[in-house]
């Protein structure tokens, strides 16, 4: 015991391009998965405990720094940390949740996620998703789970000018080199 | 294309971002019941042209499946309703009855 935690290893080690917008793998990021009745009082106090943020509402992305919680699903959120916190944070959340029907489960290294920056990225994503990706129905703050070509992903403006993408870590090359391909200078198309 | 709209996410989908669940409403045939019923329970499904019920799953989203009503032929949807419910709801029967003077549900 009490070696020094290993240090975390990113799927592509903070792989990054610029292009009409620019991608970068983000750092290690603690992401527990949490499923249960969101209603429940001690669910909630297990979530926003964790994530010094308010319960998120239908399809919201309630974040602030590295943590947040992100609406899911109607029984589902995804709690985030900061990655060197999670164990810690599993654990209180499983202790406050003990006597509950609920599921906390440590998702971090089964996730790579990446950081869009720049005025084109509506369009950037547009181009791998159906989601409709107009300011009218998904504005900053709301999450959506779609696709972005072949693989499932997740999805949210913090403002007009960067976005954040969640994947299976399996599939993180992927969908690194998909944000690539739709960001390439010269593609832009200016729908949005 | 066809758009859903997910009653648990309260978002429009792509028919991309589902999975198909075939015929709505079916009753279950099972232990007890006579050859031809569990037959017909297995493998006879309704493929209307017009006023169909279909089962979906938010599969690329929340995970959730959902119920529809559409027209097969002009892929018009008349609604989507959670599945926790055997039989369609007042108002979507409603809202084809509008759309679908005279129609009657096969049974
Ligand atoms: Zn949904």
């Amino acid at each position: 015991m009490s070696e020094a935690l290993a240090t975390p290893v990113t799927a592509l080690g903070g792989a990054q391009f610029d292009g009409l917008v620019s991608v970068r793998e983000m750092p290690a990021q603690g992401m527990i998965s949490l499923r249960g009745d969101l209603a429940m009082p001690p669910l909630k106090n297990a979530a926003t405990g964790v994530a010094g943020v308010d319960m998120p509402a239908q399809r919201a992305a309630e974040c602030e720094g590295a943590r947040g919680l992100l609406w899911m699903a109607p029984d589902e959120l995804l709690v985030l940390c900061p990655y060197d916190e999670t164990a810690e944070a599993v654990a209180s959340m499983d202790k406050l949740l003990y006597s509950y029907h609920a599921l906390v489960t440590d998702v971090s290294d089964a996730r790579a996620m990446f950081e869009l920056r720049g005025g084109g990225l509506r369009d950037v994503l547009a181009k791998l998703t159906p989601a409709d990706m107009s300011v009218a129905v998904l504005p900053p703050g709301e999450l959506r789970r779609s696709r972005l070509a072949q693989v499932p992903a997740a999805f949210w403006l913090r403002s007009e000018t960067a976005a954040q993408v969640i994947c299976f870590r399996s599939v993180a090359r992927y969908v690194f080199d998909l944000l690539k391909t739709a960001a390439q200078p010269g593609s832009a198309v200016g729908f949005h | 294309m066809l758009t859903l709209h997910c009653p648990y996410c309260d978002v429009q989908t792509d028919e991309t971002e589902l999975t198909p669940g075939g015929e709505a409403h079916l009753t279950r045939h099972g232990p007890g019941s006579d050859d031809d019923a569990f037959h017909d329970y297995l493998f006879s499904r309704a493929n209307p042209r017009g006023v169909h019920f279909e089962r979906w799953r938010h599969g690329y989203g929340c995970g959730k499946w959902f119920l529809a009503a559409r027209d097969t032929r002009t892929l018009e949807v008349f609604g989507t309703y959670e599945a926790q419910t055997t039989e369609p709801p007042d108002h979507i029967l409603a809202a084809i009855r509008d759309k679908r003077p005279g129609w009657t549900r096969a049974s």
